[in-house]
């Protein structure tokens, strides 16, 4: 069963290609991690698929054409991540996590359904973040104030998670503790697709990996076949050690080539 | 936590947040009871509520009720306008140094005005006046918008608000060296010091509408400020369309201080100092700022216009120069409270 699928997707940024005829299919109740080299496209492609991003290619989502869906529709569909964690003003994170529910018609955190009341304390026990419920986002820690942003895009409650970068600059404990609730996530249905510099974190933690190279997606499959010795090569330029660790497959990258 | 723990938390806050609005409530009603009963005949406000509803004597009831309330109208409504445009700025730019004045808005509204008042089209009974100013105020958040692109830093922001009001402070100065009148100059001059004197209901006719108006859309994209907090894409991720959003607040923005410019000459800073001094009381949610900003700006200015009628001087001081010269200092303190913020940008 496919849930989110491109045909041909492509986009063009101030007169340069970032994105060429990438084609992907992908079913509910994956963890797909989205890796390649800086500037590769992995956040404009992120950003086609939600349609945040003017594209060309068609985007289908749950049997819809994505293009032909209102935005509030669109937003029910996608809990989109972006990279940073950025929260402007001080808010509580009860406040920001609720933002989660908006497109479901959540326009003040103070007045919602009980329905909504459960999905933001189901999001934020996901996320493990009801301690600091009451707390200003812009006074957590670097790592609390990302599982914050996590509880926001779960609430949303969506078949689609887009994360981007969700685990840059956290700690080893951070890292780990944001996959696993991803991994949770996926475990429960979501289509959960996350871009990420780490490949020994994606080949843990992903069913499934697509590695993106100047704009097209050159592999993709399961973790060990999709980041290849061929791959890791060509794309990336370096070599890794390969292992196998109860069972999973572990990937260091080790040296430039 | 419960569900229950939940709510009643968020109950909490709703309560303090609302005595606060009261209170500022009361304090608005009480600095127009004020600004009624304060001039050459000064009148209590018991004096004032009986005159307003057709008590006492006839001399108070032609004082307040035909003299002084439609300033104390218009300086409510301008105040609120302004601080609820300095609100929704802030909101949509994320930023609290935000505001109307230093976007060069009022000042591209008074050239507007001034160009319809130098060409002898400026007549209270006309919306010519509103009109121009409106469409200056328009083009002038616009193009400052336009240049500074989206997710604009404030350093650039600032930079085009400088340019644009010297720009249309220039502007300005060419239609007062070109005219030929010297008192038309000189009346000019006047009027873009700022005041709320000798206004009537026939100014109150000419800027209310569009103040209404403004204020009306700016207030109706209240949650999308909110979702703004998170950055254009997440907002448009949570289904804002966030290219609308912007034009609803420029439109907005210009209605308001245009129509208010229009009728009073350019009155600054409210609209940057109203906020700051609502979010200790309200906290910082964007969305929940704009009506206590409207209010703080209305209590503002209305304080700021009885105090130029009781400030003892030998020629009357223009409430535009009393909200500039008590604004600066503010926005200075503001600049160094966030240094820090300001020099390392926002984490």
């Amino acid at each position: 069963m496919t849930l989110l699928s491109a045909q041909h997707l492509g986009v063009t940024l101030a007169g340069r290609t970032v994105l060429s005829d990438v084609s992907l299919s992908l079913s509910p109740g994956h963890l797909v991690a989205l890796v390649g080299p800086n500037g590769a496209g992995k956040t404009t492609l992120l950003r086609a698929l939600a349609g945040l991003v003017a594209s060309v290619g068609t985007v289908h989502i749950g049997g819809d054409v994505l293009s032909s869906l209102a935005l509030r529709e669109r937003a029910k569909r996608f809990g989109y991540l972006p990279q940073g964690h950025v929260v402007h003003w001080p808010l509580p994170a009860r406040d920001i996590v609720a933002l989660g529910r908006f497109p479901h018609g959540v326009t003040d955190p103070a007045r919602m359904t009980a329905k909504d009341v459960d999905a933001v304390l189901r999001a934020m026990q996901a996320a493990d973040v009801v301690e600091f419920a009451d707390r200003r986002v812009t006074e957590l820690s670097g790592g609390e104030r990302s599982r914050v942003a996590l509880a926001r895009v779960l609430a949303v409650e969506a078949p689609v998670i887009l994360a981007d970068e969700p685990i840059a600059s956290l700690d080893p404990r951070h890292q780990i503790d944001v996959m696993k609730s991803l991994r949770t996530a996926a475990d429960g249905g979501v289509l959960v697709i996350v871009v990420t510099h780490d490949l020994g974190l994606a080949a843990r933690f992903a069913d499934r990996v697509m590695v993106l190279s100047a704009g097209r997606l050159v592999s993709q499959g399961a973790p060990a076949a999709a980041l290849s010795e061929q791959v890791m090569h060509d794309v990336f330029r370096i070599s890794a050690y390969r292992a196998e660790y109860q069972n999973e497959a572990v990937i260091v990258p080790w040296a430039d080539v | 936590m419960s569900a229950q723990d939940f709510t009643i938390a968020a109950g909490l806050a709703a309560r303090r947040r609302l005595g606060a609005t009261v209170a500022m409530v009361a304090l608005v009603v009480l600095l127009m009871l004020i600004s009624l009963g304060t001039g050459p005949v000064r009148l209590s406000p018991l004096t004032v509520i009986e005159a307003l509803f057709g008590g006492g004597s006839d001399v108070s009831q032609v004082i307040v009720r035909e003299i002084r309330l439609p300033r104390t109208i218009l300086a409510f409504a301008i105040g609120a306008i302004l601080g609820l445009s300095g609100a929704a700025l802030q909101g949509l730019l994320r930023n609290p140094l935000a505001s109307p004045s230093l976007f060069g808005a009022p000042q591209s509204a008074a050239f507007g005005a001034v160009l319809v008042i130098a060409l002898g089209l400026a007549d209270v009974r006309s919306y010519a006046l509103p009109v121009a100013a409106i469409i200056a105020a328009f083009g002038s958040v616009f193009v400052l918008l336009a240049i500074a692109g989206r997710n604009a830093g404030l350093l650039i922001l600032i930079l085009a608000g400088l340019a644009i009001s010297s720009l249309a402070g220039a502007a300005t100065a060419l239609v007062m060296n070109l005219a030929s009148n010297p008192f038309l100059v000189l009346e000019i001059a006047f009027w873009l010091l700022g005041s709320l004197e000798d206004r009537s209901f026939q100014h109150v006719a000419m800027a209310l509408p569009f103040i209404v108006a403004g204020a009306a859309i700016l207030l109706s994209q209240a949650s999308a400020f909110r979702a703004l907090t998170l950055g254009e894409e997440a907002a448009q991720s949570l289904g804002v369309d966030v290219g609308r959003l912007r034009l609803f607040v420029i439109s907005g923005v210009a209605l308001g201080v245009g129509g208010a410019v229009a009728v009073t000459g350019t009155i600054g800073f409210i609209g940057l100092v109203a906020p700051h001094l609502m979010r200790p009381l309200i906290g910082h949610d964007p969305a929940r700022l704009l009506l206590p900003s409207a209010l703080a700006g209305a209590a503002l200015l209305l304080a700021a216009d009885i105090a130029v009628r009781i400030i003892p001087s030998t020629s009357d001081i223009k409430v535009g120069v009393l909200t500039s010269i008590i604004g600066v200092p503010f926005f200075l303190y503001l600049i160094r409270r966030e240094r820090r913020a300001l020099g390392g940008g926002v984490a």
